[in-house]
């Protein structure tokens, strides 16, 4: 636990060293406060106290940022061959794997935090269900931890950061929407219904509207695990 | 600590980088690793140092193998890879702690260590700049450090002068002796002189198998290369000496460009030394010189390689 602290530690040091992470900031908190005050379907058009458009635009703003995060995890370091210089030292492959996932994760923890004052806004101009709220953060938090591990194996896979990004808008894609769509294709169908089981969307839905389901809980862990374990699967496999 | 490499056999695709190769490295030596590029020294370091595993074989630190507990080795081997991978993005202070920490160093002892690392490496002047700001030269010193930092009792260090000046290649030759008499130093470099100088022994590999091991001294005796002295005669005109020496059996006989300076090349084992001595006393001619040339450690590389 100590190794990964440490390199946790040092991704956040590297990562708050350099502009590109604020400019990520700015860009989420400015997109979703434009969509949420300013676009055609604000909050004061829909005449609701509610949060669920601000998660929309949260969950869509960081699918489309969070490869930007972790593009670099372990691309950078194989290009650079400091994955030589890390995995020479005392460090597993699965500690250095749990460092870059929870660095990442802890990135797009402060991006949920930023958000906010939109809640605190929100919650002044009529009645919030609060526990709604909470779960959906929740789940955002969820999601996000299943994009930054899908987005941890791509970059697992890839040598190059351009290769690693497409990788995952490939995969996250499936999961974001095609997997619902897909099951919408086949109804009543059982391939319909492991579709659905599939699709983030679903899960984050349920979560968004205030019931906590442990399938819920055990689908995002799985997508985690899995993809995490495939990539220390694929950096490990590179050594052998 | 002594390294023993039984057997290491790896391959990328069907291509062989080593084929069976062994060794031993045995505590207070430094070991010189040489051969021409694609010979297989970088795999068979990464090994060593854990980063890539063998197909077959493995290797022994005492009594830890590569296999089992290449987790506990990592603690106390320094590893400087080839290309020396830095974090630019981060200042030499920094990145030292960070490898200081990473290696389990108390936090107590780990200002006072970076400290001593920068000052053994030279590194004062630029201890507070980026990685990324650094010359070649100080990034390799910087490479040296972290490979330090926690006082290793192997070191394995994969061409650690490339890109030094002359200076800072000795100063670094020196510091590699230095060190060496109390650690295991496993080191490749193409600059055979240098290998000489800093190496008690020689591993020469080619083609992912060991063709030469032992020290300079005995690779010398090993080697099948002719016997070359270099003769200076007076008393005579340089054609007449230089015909006479041509009568001597098995010797092959060279004019040098210096005035009555003559090669002499024979046969290892025969005492060609004798023949010439008698050659001058009869000949009522003086020797002003006899110097053995000795066989450089390049036509030894070269003829282990090329064969």
């Amino acid at each position: 636990m100590r190794t990964i602290n440490i390199l946790i530690n040092k991704e956040l040091n590297n990562c708050f060293n350099t502009w590109g992470i604020y400019i990520g900031y700015l860009i989420f908190f400015c997109v979703c406060g434009f969509y949420i005050w300013l676009s055609n379907n604000n909050i004061f058009y829909l005449g609701q106290a509610t949060m669920m458009p601000v998660f929309t635009i949260i969950n869509w703003t960081q699918f489309f940022l969070i490869p930007a995060l972790t593009m670099r995890s372990l691309a950078d370091e194989k290009r650079n061959g400091t994955l030589e210089l890390l995995l020479t030292k005392p460090i597993k492959t699965s500690e250095l794997i749990s460092s870059k996932f929870f660095s990442n994760l802890i990135l797009a923890a402060i991006a949920l935090i930023l958000t906010l004052p939109y809640y605190l806004t929100i919650s002044l101009l009529g009645t919030v269900d609060h526990g709604t709220v909470l779960l959906g953060y929740f789940g955002l938090l969820c999601m996000a931890a299943c994009y930054i591990s899908i987005g941890i194996f791509a970059s697992s896979l890839a040598k190059t950061r351009v290769a690693a990004f497409f990788i995952h808008y490939g995969i996250g894609l499936c999961f974001q929407t095609l997997f619902g769509m897909a099951a919408n294709q086949f109804h009543n169908d059982p391939f319909a219904y492991i579709l659905n089981y599939l699709s983030m969307e679903e899960h984050f839905d349920t979560l968004a509207r205030g019931i906590l389901d442990t399938r819920d809980i055990i689908y995002f862990c799985s997508v985690c695990t899995i993809f995490l374990a495939l990539s220390r699967f694929f950096v490990s496999k590179s050594r052998f | 600590m002594d390294v023993v490499v039984e057997n290491l056999t790896k391959s990328f695709g069907l291509q062989k980088a080593i084929d069976s190769v062994s060794f031993k490295a045995r505590k207070g030596e430094i070991l010189g690793f040489l051969g021409p590029n694609g010979a297989g020294k970088t795999t068979t370091m990464k090994i060593m140092s854990c980063f890539l595993f063998p197909d077959y074989g493995n290797i022994y630190f005492d009594k830890y193998s590569i296999h089992k507990d290449a987790c506990k080795i990592k603690e106390f081997i320094g590893y400087l890879p080839e290309h020396n991978p830095l974090y630019e993005e981060m200042s030499v202070i920094d990145f030292l702690e960070f490898i200081a920490k990473i290696h389990r160093i108390p936090g107590y002892k780990i200002g006072p260590r970076t400290v001593d690392m920068v000052r053994l490496c030279g590194l004062d002047s630029e201890k507070h700049k980026m990685i990324r700001e650094l010359s070649k030269g100080y990034r390799q010193r910087v490479g040296l450090a972290q490979t330090l930092i926690h006082d290793p009792e192997v070191l394995i260090l994969d061409e650690p002068t490339t890109g030094l000046d002359p200076n800072q290649i000795r100063e670094i030759r020196e510091l590699i002796t230095n060190i060496g008499q109390e650690k295991t130093i496993i080191l490749s470099s193409h600059i055979l002189a240098e290998i000489e100088a800093t190496c008690d022994r020689v591993l020469i590999i080619n083609k992912g198998k060991v063709v030469a091991n032992g020290t300079s001294e005995e690779l010398r005796k090993k080697s099948d290369s002719d016997k070359i002295l270099k003769v200076n005669i007076c008393g005579a005109s340089e054609p007449e000496i230089f015909k006479e020496l041509m009568t001597l059996p098995h010797a092959k006989v060279t004019h040098q460009k210096d005035e009555h300076y003559f090669n002499v090349r024979c046969d290892r084992h025969l005492n060609i030394e004798k023949d010439i001595f008698d050659l001058c006393i009869r000949q009522d001619w003086y020797i002003h010189e006899l110097t053995p040339i000795e066989t450089r450690l390049e036509d030894i590389f070269r003829q282990v390689t090329q064969n």
